[in-house]
């Protein structure tokens, strides 16, 4: 062994030993082990990015049968025929779900976090491989439980995404909610196992297995908020697996955990006694971190993208990092406010409103922040920077109709409407969709060594972003008149005939907007083999991932570990001779 | 503006040995076992141990809260139509004591076997110096008697469950008779991993693997078993006295 007396250069030898003693697979070499069940956590993220990928476009579809079905009722559709109302509740619960889990959850986190998590914090792989692997493979397996749901007798389940009892807890509840529905709950409960494995190698992996000088207050603040995503993730996603065992046990076995004693189709169930809203509180104590869950790593990559194309450092480092973090802390003390339709006690509701109300606190400092990173820049405005901005404004939006909701008195009129789909699409839906794209822009040139189509990416933007805008803006407004989410048909009502003119305007946005993203899609893969060969730090970014090949090899650096000098945000650095300074760049200390 | 904060300091440099740079940094200087970097591997297991028992937990104290909200709750009864309290505490067999001992016990001897791994992983390093010999003392094979024990309380388990059906009490007989199934089940599902876990270390140690590979396996294993323990305890309580 080394003796402590080696002095430095012994210390580096031994270091970089120990990354290479811990970093535990060799390269594979067939097939099978390099691209399928691969230890890499560069592959394990590309697996968990094309999954998502297939997902987004699986779920999109979903929601154009939808869009097309309300403006259009009585025409027969591809795929799936006829739309009878549950046949549209289907298609919701399944939009819903893919979308939430398959996607928000999985590309920002499962997808980017396991490619560059350790590559940014200077690491050779995930603290536990093998367990990485194993995440991918039970989540990849969720998903294929999920999508049998369409295939087995009754069909997809039509409890919503939320899988409220007694209907997710009934089989003689409706179509769908059979077999379908036992599909449903088990692969959301794989997911929760993949996800909860997930979440312990990242926890793992951020405290332990930091470069030489990369302390906690150096890591890029993507890398702090795939941290503090795992750990909501780790919080959260072992109570909706308590609950869905429930449900399970509710379902087969013929317990009342959430099943009251109530009336199907004229019979009495054999349930008594179950509380649904027991369902509702464990459900929404992990659904409102889900919510940070899909939005987190978005914020993480903007303020990232914000700072490297506005050549200036992030404005309020510390007060970004702390925001993260009391987002995550308040994220769960809120879930009531979810329920404030259920009867809660007005003293409960107005505590779940306050506390609400005080996530505007931290959310306001990040976009002041990113603001104010902003101002006086030298702006260069490429694609994942555009995307960056995008997010900036769809938070904006989508968040300002947050305080709105967070109070009793105006959520319950404007609970079951369009308002509340309008306000989470945007918020967590479309926003967290744009830190992919800005992700998938930013980093396609580390990942496949090539540029994305410049152009193209544009075009892409303009399409999405307004065409969300489009589709969003007005449903807010739909809601105000009253218009109830979940109606397959406006037509039996009035006022509601009244607002098909609006809704047939967002079924146009809509297939404009998903028209628009076969460009990105085409893009992506025509970029892979023909894009412009891409340097090894084309953005001129300091972060530890442009150190590195293009793309990395195996071991990320190449068969040494990089040590860390700077901050992750040092541009435009003052005597300097470069805007930027590397966070492994130890020469430039001199000119200061 | 933008001013440059040299953070340059090389000669003691702050190092990220999980202790966000406070810990001085540990150079590996021949303490360690077997192999190199024994006590990084280790500690990282452990970290990664105690980060999964956190979502363990969490999950136990869902169907915790479940359990306490579910007995406050009346039902309708649907012939008088008046709202009765429901919950009605299951008498536990006493079995359930026995087992009780018998995981207590296995917690002695599986820390028995946690230290015993680590000390063979220290003597590896010995046993490789040329000259040395060492005679592998084989004495009881306190995992192979944990793994036993482990077994023989998720055998008593389901033998309480047999008792319990005897009796008249199935899964859904009652909210009080799920919630015991379903914390019993929870419980003995984990345990079963824990036994796998052992199992896999034992099969580890008889392909020859290196010795410290094994002892961290052991040890991390050994504190989940000792968690899943007083989870038992834990469970045992909370079906005994809160009602």
């Amino acid at each position: 062994m080394a003796g402590s007396t080696g002095g430095g250069e012994t210390i580096m030898a031994t270091r970089e030993l120990a990354a290479h003693e811990l970093h535990a697979h060799a390269a594979p070499q067939g097939f099978i082990r390099k691209w399928v069940f691969s230890l890499d956590h560069k592959v394990i993220g590309l697996q968990y990015y094309f999954l998502a990928l297939t997902a987004v476009f699986v779920g999109m579809f979903l929601s154009l049968l939808m869009r097309i079905h309300l403006i259009w009722p009585n025409v027969s559709l591809p795929l799936v025929g006829e739309i009878k109302p549950e046949t549209y509740l289907s298609l919701l619960t399944m939009h819903g779900t893919i979308m939430v889990f398959f996607v928000l959850t999985t590309a920002p986190q499962g997808g980017f976090g396991n490619y560059f998590l350790p590559i940014q914090i200077g690491a050779a792989d995930m603290a536990f491989p093998v367990l990485n692997m194993l995440s991918f493979w039970v989540t990849f397996l969720g998903y294929i439980v999920m999508l049998s749901a369409f295939f087995v007798v009754g069909g997809a389940p039509l409890h919503g995404w939320t899988g409220y009892p007694p209907l997710s807890a009934l089989q003689s509840a409706g179509p769908g909610e059979g077999p379908g529905a036992d599909l449903w709950v088990i692969s959301i409960a794989l997911f929760c196992v993949g996800a909860l494995m997930s979440a312990l190698n990242f926890i793992t992996t951020t405290l332990d297995m930091r470069a030489r000088g990369m302390s906690m207050m150096r890591m890029p603040l993507t890398c702090w908020a795939w941290f503090i995503t795992a750990i909501l993730g780790l919080l959260a996603f072992g109570v909706l697996f308590s609950a869905g065992i429930l449900l399970l046990m509710d379902r087969n076995a013929g317990t009342s955990f959430f099943v009251p004693l109530v009336v199907v189709n004229g019979q009495l169930v054999a349930h008594k006694g179950g509380s649904p809203l027991l369902w509702q509180h464990l459900f929404w104590f992990f659904g409102h971190p889900e919510v940070y869950i899909a939005i987190l790593p978005a914020m993480g990559l903007c303020s990232q993208l914000v700072s490297v194309f506005s050549r200036k450092p992030i404005f309020g480092y510390k007060a970004m990092v702390y925001a993260m973090l009391s987002i995550g802390l308040l994220g769960f003390m809120v879930w009531g406010h979810h329920m404030f339709m259920s009867g809660m006690s007005p003293y409960s509701a107005f505590a779940f409103s306050i506390m609400t109300m005080a996530i505007g606190v931290p959310s306001a400092i990040k976009t002041f922040n990113w603001l104010g990173t902003l101002w006086g820049g030298r702006i260069r405005l490429y694609s994942p920077m555009l995307f960056a901005i995008g997010f900036v404004s769809l938070f904006v939006s989508g968040g300002i109709s947050g305080p709105f909701l967070a109070q009793p008195v105006l959520d319950i009129p404007l609970h079951d409407t369009y308002f509340v789909t309008g306000h989470f699409h945007l918020i967590m839906g479309v926003a967290s969709i744009f830190g992919i794209f800005a992700a998938t822009y930013y980093w396609f040139p580390k990942m496949f060594g090539r540029m994305m189509s410049e152009s193209l990416a544009r075009w892409h933007f303009w399409f999405t972003f307004v065409g969300t805008y489009a589709i969003f803006m007005p449903m807010h407004y739909l809601g105000m008149a009253g218009a109830t989410r979940r109606y397959s048909q406006f037509t039996e009502l009035a006022y509601l005939r009244n607002l098909i003119p609006l809704q047939k305007f967002i079924t146009y946005a809509a297939i404009v907007t998903i028209a628009g993203q076969f460009i990105f899609l085409f893009n992506l893969f025509w970029s892979m083999k023909y894009g412009k060969k891409a340097s090894d730090n084309p953005w001129e970014a300091t972060t530890l991932e442009w150190t590195t090949a293009t793309p990395p090899p195996h071991d990320n650096f190449g068969g040494h570990t990089p040590v860390v000098y700077n901050g992750p945000y040092e541009y435009s650095v003052p005597g300097a001779p470069r805007d930027y300074v590397m966070q492994n760049d130890p020469a430039t200390v001199a000119a200061h | 503006m933008a001013s440059y904060t040299p953070t340059v300091s090389l000669d003691d440099p702050r190092t990220s040995t999980g202790g966000n740079g406070h810990i001085p940094p540990h150079h590996h200087d021949g303490d360690d076992f077997g192999s190199p970097f024994f006590d990084v591997r280790l500690r990282r297991a452990r970290l990664g141990l105690v980060v999964g028992l956190t979502g363990i937990v969490m999950i136990f104290i869902s169907f915790s809260s479940a359990y306490v909200v579910r007995q406050g709750l009346p039902t309708l009864d649907p012939r008088t139509d008046v709202l009765l309290h429901d919950w009605f505490p299951v008498p536990l067999p006493s079995l359930l004591l026995i087992n009780t001992a018998v995981l207590l016990i296995s917690s002695l001897t599986m820390e028995i076997a946690r230290r015993q791994a680590a000390r063979k992983a220290a003597l590896a390093q010995l046993a490789s110096v040329p000259g040395v010999s060492m005679h592998a003392k084989e004495g009881v094979s306190w995992l192979a008697l944990t793994v036993v024990l482990g077994l023989s309380f998720l055998a008593g388990q389901w033998m309480a469950w047999r008792e319990l059906a005897a009796s008249g009490f199935y899964v859904a007989s009652s909210p009080s008779s799920s919630f015991v199934y379903l914390l019993t089940g929870m419980h003995g599902v984990h345990l079963f991993g824990g036994v796998v876990a052992l199992l896999t270390a034992g099969a580890a140690s008889l392909l020859r693997r290196p010795a410290d590979s094994q002892a961290i396996a052991v040890d991390v294993t050994g504190w989940y078993w000792h968690f899943m323990a007083f989870l038992w305890v834990y469970i045992l309580c909370l079906l005994e006295f809160v009602h």
